[in-house]
């Protein structure tokens, strides 16, 4: 019951051979080796598993491979591009907007579709946007002041 | 090789075979130059050392960890310590820097693998910078001695002559002359110990110390590189799903393999009521695993999370004396008002967003082992006892760890996957599902204190009759002026003889502190409202220690305090209290909604003196990490079972602190630069359950006496009074 399931992963186009019902999360960090995304609760409640299918955050364990058929998908690995980091991986290191660093990435590609959507986010839309990603070490505040100063280096290079 | 004859001060009177055991560490990292030390705290070190018997990687009585500056000029610190986003990595990477006048960029830790670092007993009690901090500033100290001495002997210039800087050594008035600590390194086996007072640098002195710096493993986590036990990957490796029992104390009867062994790929091990699925992929594992079918016989024992407290009181066992002074007859009849209350505390889970996680490889009659744990070395003599080797043939090499929080203490996942390794010949990982993690916990024990206090006429405290039971004795003892008091300890461990708890109890962040200070601090406001004064004010009116004064005052100025009686309307409600040595003060205002219960905390100011802070940045960092954990096991954290049976078991029913529950926090870390160094990691959570209560109470003028403080809980609360 295996099928050939393609899409493009990281600007780069993959083929597997794979269980299409499998959840991407496991597709992932097992059959492509990419450990970035992380497993927390495997049941849509912590957003540790977050990456972007088309820019839009999704839940890796809550979809499977089959779901993102023919579609972009983005992984914290994938974030960095020509080894220049993405403003957001910057300013979660400039505001020490991480202690374990376990929840780290999906906070980061959730932060990411945010801006997205929204360039400048206020503080409300920020933790609107952000609340269902859990962090237990307390981080909080200053990932929303990491995310703020991501949305103002990001318009500054836009303006540019 | 040339053998450096330098002496040193112990020289002559070293025992021999810990000579030996410091040449085996010597001949694993090279050449160099080497000073081997203690962890400040000794006691715990003896009581794990088998007298008469030494071995590589066990207990040395002399060191547990070193320094090495190489050949290279890289500097390294060896430690079983470990890095689990408390920020050691980093901070003690300062400390080594400015020691020995090396830029931040050269250092390397080497942190909790049990081949390569001396025996360490674990990463927990806020000890790593409080104790180890000291004696890793002495090492790095008299390194650079012995640098300058060879550099002194290299240029042939007198030592108060040169200087050092970013690891090399110059002669003041010509820095042409100069020489390399990495020159100075080649082909040395310099073998130095700290045993006496090495002189460190002063406030004044401090390049890197005391100073922000920006976490040390940021880049690996923000890249997702950052490698965690889970992302082992091994050739030949299969993901373990194992079989739970429905409850704890259930007992197996018998399982229905015939459908799990259908799944392709699938090898199922089997072991009495072990019982586990491999397979080489996870979720293949977790599918086959679901389709055994098993029988238990559950136990009955009727036990709830709502009479656990009953229970617990009616099996405690008897009370031993923390301190006792005065005359509590005395207190009692000198007391214009006396106050008895009992104060309750559920079960808490550690929740880590990492679960349990652990891979081990066998390989002949050697394991490793990589695991999420927070005692990599007590780890190494588990997983040996479990597979029957030597404790010397394993190797324990922890990645980053996803947070401890005390609940990596325990490190079943490690001994399963090592009896799965052993049984299938493979090298296997065990991670723990969400469920498999709130099942498996040692969770905070449930605790009752209770309270006999009475106030004079003038409102002085004259009456302090304290009694808790299983939270254990971390911070029962009061700190205020109070003549006739006693404090009692009914089971002074995180865990209880056999009946007490229905299932594992363990150590988590600041243990026993936040309960007993959730009660202490109530009682102190309680007794403040019926004396009609200012709950700042009759703290400090109670108080003889000027630290504690001082963090009370600190806190209050930055909130903006106004003095007033209480209940006043306001929602504010001050806590104060010591953990790890570290003193510290919370100001809080909370808004409440009768109706619904629900309590929003608007604002936090916190203030702490934990002596010498070494990164105070990162200091702030766990101070609003604690305050944030904090809101968690105050407002919303409880475990909810019966008869052993665990009902919370995701985030869905378990619900810790989220961005939308996030008050405004300000933190002060007093500059106390002149103080030894103390606890970082906790302090700062003990005082949440009681300045949320007190600004509950100030708010509504309704006081809760059990945690966590539900809405429905508030709500009823209001109702009764």
């Amino acid at each position: 019951m295996k099928e050939n399931i393609k899409f493009i992963l990281n600007d780069h186009p993959v083929q597997l051979s794979v269980d299409p019902d499998r959840m991407l999360l496991w597709v992932l960090r097992t059959d492509l080796g990419l450990t970035g995304t992380k497993y927390g609760c495997g049941q849509n409640y912590c957003g540790a598993c977050t990456v972007l299918v088309n820019n839009e955050a999704v839940r890796s364990c809550q979809t499977t491979v089959k779901d993102v058929e023919g579609k972009e998908v983005l992984t914290i690995e994938g974030l960095a591009k020509n080894d220049q980091l993405h403003p957001l991986q910057n300013a979660f290191m400039a505001h020490d907007a991480l202690q374990c660093g376990f929840c780290t990435p999906g906070m980061i590609l959730n932060a990411y579709s945010l801006l997205i959507k929204i360039p400048r986010p206020s503080r409300t839309e920020i933790i609107e946007s952000m609340d269902d990603n859990l962090c237990r070490c307390g981080a909080h505040n200053r990932i929303i002041q990491a995310i703020q100063s991501a949305a103002e280096e990001m318009e500054r290079k836009v303006m540019k | 090789m040339k053998e450096d004859k330098l002496q040193t001060p112990d020289s002559n009177n070293k025992p021999t075979e810990f000579n030996v055991n410091r040449r085996e560490f010597i001949k694993i990292t090279g050449s160099g130059i080497f000073v081997f030390f203690m962890l400040g705290d000794t006691s715990v070190i003896s009581q794990e050392r088998k007298p008469g018997r030494f071995q590589f990687g066990g207990p040395p009585s002399d060191f547990n960890a070193f320094l090495r500056i190489g050949e290279d000029g890289r500097v390294a610190c060896y430690t079983g310590k470990i890095e689990m986003g408390q920020g050691v990595v980093t901070s003690l990477a300062q400390m080594l820097a400015d020691e020995l006048d090396v830029s931040l960029d050269v250092v390397d830790m080497v942190m909790g693998d049990t081949d390569l670092c001396p025996w360490d007993m674990g990463t927990f009690g806020s000890m790593s910078t409080r104790f180890f901090g000291p004696q890793l500033r002495a090492a790095a100290a008299e390194a650079r001695r012995v640098l300058m001495e060879l550099g002194a002997e290299q240029l042939k210039i007198a030592v108060e002559n040169l200087v050092a800087e970013d690891g090399v050594i110059f002669y003041k008035k010509d820095k042409k002359r100069n020489i390399s600590y990495a020159r100075l390194a080649k082909g040395k086996k310099i073998d130095r110990h700290i045993k006496e007072k090495v002189n460190v640098k002063k406030p004044s002195e401090f390049k890197v110390m005391s100073r922000p710096v920006l976490r040390r493993d940021a880049l690996e986590k923000v890249t997702g590189n950052a490698a965690f036990s889970g992302d082992i990957r091994l050739p030949g490796m299969l993901y373990a799903k194992i079989l739970r029992p429905p409850s704890h104390g259930a007992k197996f009867l018998d399982a229905d393999l015939s459908e799990a062994k259908r799944v392709k790929g699938a090898q199922i091990v089997s072991d009495g009521d072990f019982i586990a699925v491999l397979h080489e992929y996870p979720d293949e594992a977790e599918k086959a695993l679901s389709k055994i079918k098993a029988r238990f016989d559950r136990t009955e024992s009727g036990i709830d999370d709502k009479n656990i407290f009953d229970h617990l009181l009616k099996v405690a066992p008897d009370g031993q004396i923390a301190a006792n002074d005065g005359d509590l007859k005395q207190g009692e009849t000198g007391a214009n008002r006396i106050f008895e209350e009992t104060y309750l505390d559920g079960y808490v889970a550690h929740a880590p967003i990492e679960p349990h996680t652990a891979v081990v490889k066998i390989e002949g009659n050697k394991a490793t082992v990589w695991a999420s744990t927070q005692t990599p070395f007590p780890l190494k003599n588990e997983v040996a006892g479990a597979i029957g080797l030597p404790p010397d043939n394993v190797r324990v090499t922890p990645p980053f760890v996803g947070g401890g929080f005390g609940g990596k203490s325990n490190n079943k996942q490690a001994v399963e996957a090592a009896h799965l390794a052993k049984l299938t010949g493979k090298p296997v990982q065990v991670a723990w599902s969400r469920e498999e993690e709130f099942f498996n916990d040692t969770f905070r024990p449930a605790a009752v204190v209770k309270i006999k206090s009475g106030i004079t006429s003038e409102g002085s405290i004259c009456l302090w009759d304290y009694h808790v039971y299983f939270a254990g004795e971390r911070g029962a003892q009061h700190f205020y002026n109070i003549p006739n008091h006693r404090t009692m300890i009914y089971n002074g461990s995180w865990t209880g003889a056999p009946g007490s708890h229905p299932f594992s109890t363990g150590p988590w962040r600041a243990p026993a502190n936040n309960t007993n200070t959730f009660a202490r601090e109530s009682q102190i406001d309680i007794m403040a409202a019926k004396a009609g004064m200012d709950s700042l004010e009759f703290r400090i009116k109670h108080l003889g220690d000027p630290k504690m004064k001082n963090v009370l005052r600190t806190a209050a100025e930055k909130f903006g305090w106004k003095p007033s009686r209480i209940p006043s309307g306001r929602g504010y409600g001050v806590a104060c209290g010591t953990d790890a040595g570290t003193y510290v003060a919370t100001i809080a205002e909370v808004q409440v909604d009768k109706g619904t219960g629900d309590v929003k905390v608007k604002k936090v100011v916190s203030a702490q003196d934990m002596g010498l802070a070494i990164n105070p940045e990162g200091a702030k960092i766990q101070m609003e990490g604690c305050i944030t954990m904090g809101l968690g096991y105050a407002l919303k954290e409880d475990i909810h079972f019966k008869n052993g049976e665990i009902f919370d078991l995701n985030f869905d029913t378990y619900e810790i602190p989220r961005f939308s529950w996030l008050p405004e926090i300000e933190t002060i870390v007093i500059d106390n630069k002149d103080s030894d160094p103390q606890g970082g990691g906790e302090p700062a959570i003990i005082t949440m359950g009681a300045v949320i209560a007190n600004a509950i109470y100030d708010a509504i003028g309704v006081r809760l006496y059990q945690l966590p403080m539900t809405p429905e809980r508030v709500r009823l609360a209001a109702k009764e009074k």
